[in-house]
């Protein structure tokens, strides 16, 4: 229960100009997820935000009080770091507990407790090991468990369930969603899985070298990206971008791709949107995720035809890389749809899922078609 | 390089069996995927055939030959731990020095200094080479592990999760680099992730592990499309594939209360009649108006390229992948059908696939 607020925060290391005029609130109960490529200071801002970072300038703020200079003791804040480190000599269930013993309460309220947080996180049955006899994944919950013990004001958790298989990851998703609405605890949780950070947040916060990149719900980061960093950071596969630029023929509108690879048609209305956009004829990037590449194997109205080069069957679904002039444009399709490489396909840039940038600043041009 | 063999081996700890009479064969220049859940016993065998565990019964043999009995340095392989281990007052570059300088091989100092360049470029590390690694954020760390693998040509590479600290983006690169690298070297590869979709994209062969025991050995497709059993059909594919509980007759299941019926084919139709498993993936759902069943809105999760939606029908719960433009409201009513080419039918009692044969 408590309202955090980053304000122009910068921190150096030596040279190293780590987080950049940091500015971000995470509101009172808010589940804010923080991504962004390693090495990018997800770690530093919450270990800043912890305590355990001193800040070079700028302020943070805990329900508007600045804690900068503040010890983390003082701070009533919950830390699962991304290298968990639990106490080797003590039990799990001793490691667990160990953020109450100072907490005054009997031996029977903590017992309570732990036991309390051990069944949330399906780990009952480890309680009396200790570190060196446990797998990876177990550790990773014992860490957890101990953040989770004792109710703190705010939890920061630094990729947390990143080592855990996919069935555990989900029952733990479900886990502590539930466990953050119950608790209330304002959450700033850092992931490298998009799945989570989809799911999890209220509203995901995407970094790039110290500078703060955009902060939106989930499905505004996916579909509306600010600008290309994030268009490509977001989405498993990668978004496709390529250089681009506008042809018309009398009513007819096309997009031309890299240098006159391809040619695809769109809605009549794309030059006004570009002039609208102060972008007149100029090439552009043009992004798509493979899920808006539409690919038939009939030839059908506005598609045009490209060779399927390389098919990666995932399971669910297959990922081709269509073949456009000399360029490769990666394709999402049904699983085994397209029967083998070198066919002859084809395939249609759906409108309302491509995405405009500007060239020379990556910024998005905000245009776009309805649908989705 | 050299093909990899467990020969029923065991592992005890104390009471606890980690490894069960497990046999194993990776082939020489196999890409070999090991998954299952946690305390599985991925780690503990990639420990045994690191030679920093030894073995309660049975025998690991490398390149044809029994190496029980050597020691670690012998055995010549590289492992990336999951949790890294650098030795934190060096540098990067020291770090990656270290596996040139045993006594197995010599290397010359410019022959040192290509390979730490190859290494880190592959990683992308290079402006890292200076810094000392505590220094380093996580996934920082955890590349320069892997170079500390890949700057060498061990006999077998031994990963562990290699790739789990790193962002999707990062992970793509990577993933498609190490498979380069292992094409090139022509490296036997024992891989162990947790990620289904690194599994699919970079395994030659695939081996499901569950408490000690291995569930399924066979390529992704195998292992995705014709599960054996219900643990491994749960496991792979995320998220896990629905299981109902149904009852088989006259070469159709007939689940969800009634509500659900679906032709089963292969050898699922010549079964004998009674309770069975019925299973089908998210994927394999189709939700719009003509279809048979009535169903809830439960539950929507959001991923972005699609939605998936959790179905109740009477006191039952269902996952169905619906793309993410069509709209679902939480406690509206759809109706869905399943691909019936694509549902599987268990053994009620032993889980095994009735329909893969
Ligand atoms: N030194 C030890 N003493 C006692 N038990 C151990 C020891 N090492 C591992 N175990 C147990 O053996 C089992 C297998 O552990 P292992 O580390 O191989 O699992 P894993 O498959 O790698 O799991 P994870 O995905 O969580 O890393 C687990 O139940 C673990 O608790
Ligand atoms: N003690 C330190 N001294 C110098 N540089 C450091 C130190 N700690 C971290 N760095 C650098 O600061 C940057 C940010 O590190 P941080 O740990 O915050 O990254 P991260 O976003 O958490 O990355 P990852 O996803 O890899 O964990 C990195 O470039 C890292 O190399
Ligand atoms: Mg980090
Ligand atoms: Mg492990």
């Amino acid at each position: 229960m408590a309202e955090i607020v980053l304000r122009d925060v910068e921190k150096f290391f030596g040279e190293n100009y780590v987080i950049r005029k940091l500015n971000l609130t995470i509101q009172n109960k808010e589940f804010v997820v923080l991504l962004g490529p390693s090495g990018c200071g997800k770690t530093t801002t919450l270990r800043a935000i912890a305590g355990l970072e001193e800040i070079d300038r700028g302020d943070i703020l805990i329900d508007g009080k600045a804690v900068q200079n503040l010890p983390a003791g003082d701070r009533d804040i919950a830390f699962v770091f991304q290298l968990f480190a639990l106490y080797p000599h003590l039990t799990a269930y001793e490691n667990i507990a160990f953020p109450l013993r100072a907490t005054g309460e009997s031996r029977s309220q903590i017992d309570g407790q732990v036991r309390a947080v051990a069944k949330a996180i399906q780990i009952e049955h480890l309680l009396s090991r200790r570190p060196s006899q446990l797998s990876g994944g177990d550790m990773q919950r014992i860490a957890i468990g101990r953040a989770l013990v004792r109710r703190p004001k705010a939890m920061l958790m630094d990729e947390p369930i990143g080592a855990l298989d996919a069935k555990l990851r989900e029952e733990m998703r479900t886990e502590l969603k539930r466990l953050h609405l119950e608790n209330d605890s304002t959450t700033v949780y850092v992931t490298h899985d998009q799945v989570e950070a989809m799911s999890l947040a209220d509203r995901i916060a995407i970094m790039n070298e110290g500078v703060l990149q955009q902060v939106g719900s989930p499905t505004e980061v996916y579909r509306h990206p600010a600008n290309l960093f994030v268009a490509q950071f977001i989405g498993s596969p990668v978004m496709n971008v390529t250089k681009a630029s506008v042809q018309t023929s009398g009513a007819v509108a096309s997009v031309v791709v890299g240098e006159g690879d391809g040619s695809f048609g769109f809605p009549s209305e794309l030059p006004q949107k570009m002039a609208a956009a102060s972008h007149g004829q100029g090439d552009f990037m043009l992004g798509i995720r493979p899920e808006g590449v539409l690919v038939s194997r009939q030839q059908a109205p506005g598609y045009v035809p490209v060779e399927a080069h390389i098919i990666e069957p995932l399971g669910a679904y297959d990922i081709v890389d269509l073949k456009v002039g000399r360029q490769f444009i990666r394709a999402r399709t049904a699983s085994g749809y397209v029967g083998k490489p070198g066919e002859t396909v084809y395939a249609r840039l759906d409108e309302s899922q491509t995405h405009f940038f500007h060239p020379a600043t990556g910024e998005s041009l905000n245009i776009s078609f309805g649908g989705a | 390089m050299a093909n990899v063999r467990l020969d029923k081996v065991t592992k005890q700890f104390g009471a606890h069996t980690a490894v069960r009479d497990l046999s194993l064969d990776i082939a020489d220049g196999e890409f070999f995927v090991l998954l299952g859940p946690t305390g599985a016993g991925k780690t503990t065998i990639l420990r045994l055939i690191a030679g920093l565990d030894k073995p309660t019964a049975g025998r690991i043999v490398l390149g044809g030959e029994d190496m029980s009995d050597w020691t670690v340095a012998q055995r010549d392989v590289a492992l990336v731990f999951q949790y890294y281990s650098l030795y934190p007052r060096y540098t990067v570059r020291q770090n990656l020095e270290f596996p040139l300088k045993s006594k197995v091989h010599s290397y010359s100092r410019a022959e040192i200094d290509e390979r730490i360049e190859r290494a880190s470029k592959i990683l992308r590390i290079s402006h890292l080479l200076e810094r000392k690694t505590d220094r380093l954020s996580g996934g920082e760390m955890q590349r320069v592990a892997i170079g500390r693998a890949i700057v060498r040509e061990p006999r077998v590479f031994l990963m562990d999760e290699p790739l789990s600290n790193l962002d999707a983006k990062l992970r793509e690169a990577l993933r498609a680099e190490l498979k380069d690298l292992q094409m090139k070297l022509g490296g036997t590869f024992l891989f162990v992730t947790h990620d289904q979709i690194e599994a699919m994209s970079m395994g030659d062969k695939v081996g499901v592990l569950n408490d000690g025991q291995i569930a399924q050995v066979g390529t992704p497709q195998e292992i995705y499309n014709r599960p054996r059993d219900t643990f491994v059909a749960t496991f792979v594919g995320s998220p896990a594939m629905n299981l109902v509980p149904g009852d088989l007759a006259g070469g159709k299941v007939t689940a969800i209360d009634g509500k659900l019926v679906v032709p089963v084919n292969g050898h699922a139709g010549s079964a004998q009649a009674g309770g069975v498993t019925l299973g089908f993936r998210s994927e394999d759902i189709r939700v719009g108006p003509d279809e048979a069943t009535e169903a809830v809105v439960h539950d929507v999760e959001n991923h972005g390229v699609e939605q998936i939606v959790t179905l109740r029908i009477g006191g039952h719960l269902v996952k169905a992948t619906v793309p993410a433009n069509v709209p679902v409201t939480v406690e509206s009513k759809v109706r869905f059908g399943v691909d019936a080419a694509k549902v599987h039918c268990f053994d009620a009692k032993t889980g095994v696939n009735l329909t893969a044969g």
